[in-house]
């Protein structure tokens, strides 16, 4: 293989793998910029892979499966508002809470109703969603340079995988220039002024979650439904951390959050590529530091040597009206 | 009038409160085991069963208990200080690289108690220093310590395996750990202690670690509450601003109390490293650092509160094993499901039923002081 093609091969998996990442991390940024801490995206895509996976299973419809998946993410991030909107209680100790019970409650449904350990029944190949070979990507193939390009990266990705490069411009478009965006962001910063305008606080956050859910849900989805055919026991496996890394990363901005996404899926399919092989004068990489390197340069950056990751001044802190 | 003001008196908040939040949490458990067409109330008498009902699994317990106690006492330090300290899991995990290194150069030389002191010190300066950059990160740059502290549990869990597969691993040998330890640097069983109460031990590895655990209960409480360390914390868990307006150096504390919890967290490696396998494994915290903070939680981040709080996991961990046995249906992660469920709502819901109890506290003391008045005239 020459190098042009290992490089293509390795921008189709990039692509892959950021996915469910950039699903999750816009996710994080609607609850994040609303400021109530998003610690639980790791159960919710758990949860949301489960319930599409399930689903998709029992109706063979994918689409069917994707809506169980968005519905049971949206109903988590509903957990986590009524206990850290509506009862004030600790946003990060709601998240950590809601990320075991998804950890527990896959497992032990899946084993009560499916007894293969864990895991979900093989969805059928019909209830996947299976890629889409863009026209002409055939034709296209042996065309120099961006032949490759156009038939391993451009096509041949499933629907959600265009829906996810979607999202980006679309969650910009919601935070930047809509009204619902602009009082999100003010609630993040400083939530008595929009409280001051008339405006519900606590019915915006709970808007923010409920978007988030949403947003969850399809990478929950596209890990069970689209990436693999079943679910597997503990399968985000510490995705919904990296994508929060993304998202400080980004400096919880959507157009960056896209592009720390694909860093860090990059460097995913990086460790894979390289799993031994010999560099010349270092030798073997050891595949743990790839792993490690996205927390790494994330704490780098909160360090602030790489410019400074400003939160949302609100974010954490639960609202109350005077009393 | 808000509720939220209303002053409950002591055994309210702390006792009454609590328990009806754990009440609550067991009755979801419960109705998840019955959705999945099992008997709640069966599956409680083998949960109990089998962490209580013979004298190893009361050892296993108690074993468990010895680790929780540790990552629980970690969580609430960090927590009197307003940090909520969630790498308590690598924490541990790179602690036991300290517990480890000691019994690897001291047990060909020296029986198990002059081991035991260097350990101590050796897994509490290794998770202490797991646990320094977040802190420092927290103090001097503002990062959010939950955030670091995540990331640090994903890199020391790398770190460990790389040292484990590619240093620390007996050359020749396929699984990644270290050799095993020989008697000078394992920590003995507490059979002795058992057969006080007429229990035979068996093969459960109770050990001398659940002792350094109570040792440690003691001086948290000493720390926090006798010393002016321990009330700057506090000073600072409840209100920065005040703290740093009265004095009490931020960077210092904050990095201080995290070093303590770090530390705290590493010595539970003693437990699972040099009481029970004699060797360093991979993945041998094994969400221990998590339970920490559900056993924080629940003990209201005071030591007597999390040794009760730590023996209740001890007892879902060990009865978990039983149960799933008994009923294959349930399988062993439904301790992370009540766990789960634990931390919801003792930890994130603990207001709820606020409003409530002080509406129920109010009629009552209401009532008492009308008829107080009646019998004055």
């Amino acid at each position: 293989m020459d190098n042009y093609e290992i490089f293509v091969s390795m921008l189709g998996s990039t692509v892959r793998l950021s996915i469910p990442l950039i699903f999750t991390a816009l996710a994080g940024l609607f609850s994040e910029r609303a400021g109530i801490f998003d610690i639980g995206l790791e159960g919710k895509m758990l949860a949301s892979a489960f319930a599409a996976a399930c689903v998709a299973y029992a109706t063979g419809n994918a689409w069917l499966g994707l809506l169980a998946g968005i519905g049971i993410s949206i109903l988590f991030g509903l957990i986590h508002g009524f206990a850290s909107i509506t009862n004030r209680g600790n946003q990060i100790v709601s998240g950590v809470a809601l990320n075991f019970v998804a950890a527990g409650l896959t497992v032990v449904l899946g084993q009560a109703w499916f007894s293969q350990g864990g895991r979900t029944p093989q969805v059928p190949n019909g209830a996947r969603f299976d890629p889409i070979i863009l026209p002409g990507a055939e034709a296209m193939r042996h065309v120099p340079i961006i032949g490759p390009l156009y038939s391993q990266v451009i096509s041949g990705n499933n629907i959600l995988t265009y829906i996810a490069f979607l999202m980006v411009p679309l969650s910009w478009w919601v935070l930047y220039r809509t009204r619902f965006g602009l009082r999100l962001r003010a609630v993040g910063e400083n939530p008595g002024a929009v409280d001051t305008a008339g405006i519900s606080v606590t019915w915006l956050r709970y808007r923010a979650l409920i978007v988030a859910g949403f947003l969850c849900g399809f990478s929950g989805a596209y890990l069970a439904i689209a990436q693999s055919a079943a679910f597997i026991n503990n399968m985000s496996a510490g995705k919904g951390y990296i994508a929060l890394a993304a998202l400080i990363f980004a400096k919880w901005k959507p157009v960056p959050v896209m592009f720390a996404c694909l860093l860090f899926g990059f460097l995913d399919a990086f460790a894979n590529f390289m799993q031994g092989k010999q560099l010349p004068l270092v030798g073997e990489v050891p595949v743990q530091i790839f792993q490690a390197l996205p927390y790494i340069l994330t704490c780098v950056l909160l360090a602030g040597f790489i410019g400074v990751a400003r939160p949302p001044k609100a974010g954490g802190v639960p609202y109350t009206k005077e009393r | 009038m808000s509720t939220a003001s209303v002053p409950l008196p002591g055994w309210i908040s702390y006792g009454v409160i609590p328990l009806i939040n754990l009440v609550i949490a067991f009755f979801f458990s419960g109705l998840v085991v019955w959705l999945i067409g099992e008997n709640p109330f069966e599956a409680l008498k083998y949960l109990i069963d089998g962490a209580l009902g013979r004298g190893d699994a009361i050892g296993f317990t108690l074993f468990y208990a010895t680790s929780f106690i540790f990552t629980g006492l970690s969580v609430a330090v960090a927590f009197h200080a307003g940090l909520f300290n969630i790498g308590a899991e690598g924490q541990a995990y790179v602690g036991g690289l300290g517990a480890a290194l000691v019994a690897l150069a001291l047990d060909r030389y020296v029986p198990w108690y002059v081991t035991m002191p260097f350990a101590v010190i050796g897994a509490a300066v290794f998770g202490a220093a797991w646990a320094f950059i977040p802190a420092w990160l927290q103090a001097k740059r503002g990062s959010h310590i939950v955030i670091t502290t995540i990331m640090f549990n994903f890199i020391g869990a790398a770190l460990m395996v790389y040292l484990l597969v590619h240093v620390l691993i007996v050359p020749g040998k396929m699984a990644p750990e270290t050799r095993t330890f020989l008697p000078g640097g394992q920590l003995p069983k507490l059979d002795w202690l058992m057969a006080i109460f007429g229990l035979k031990l068996g093969p459960a590895p109770f050990n001398v670690s659940f002792i350094i655990a109570l040792v440690m209960c003691f001086l948290v409480w000493l720390l926090i509450w006798r010393t002016r360390f321990g009330y700057e914390m506090r000073t600072l868990g409840i209100s920065p601003s005040a703290a740093v307006y009265a004095g009490i150096p931020y960077v210092r504390t904050v990095i201080i109390a995290m070093l303590i919890s770090g530390g705290l967290a590493g010595m539970m490696s003693l437990n699972a490293v040099m009481g029970a396998s004699a060797r360093l494994q991979v993945e041998f915290v094994g969400g221990a650092g998590f339970v920490g903070i559900a056993v924080s939680l629940m003990g209201r981040s005071h030591p007597v509160g999390i040794i009760l709080a730590a023996l209740l996991f001890g007892i879902l961990y060990q009865g978990g094993g039983d149960l799933s046995f008994e009923m294959p249906n349930i399988t062993r992660d439904m301790i992370v499901v009540i766990q789960g469920l634990v931390i919801l709502f003792a930890g994130a819901l603990e207001y709820m039923l606020r409003p409530v109890m002080v509406r129920i506290y109010q009629q009552f003391a209401g009532r008492k002081s009308a008829s107080q008045k009646l019998a004055g005239t």
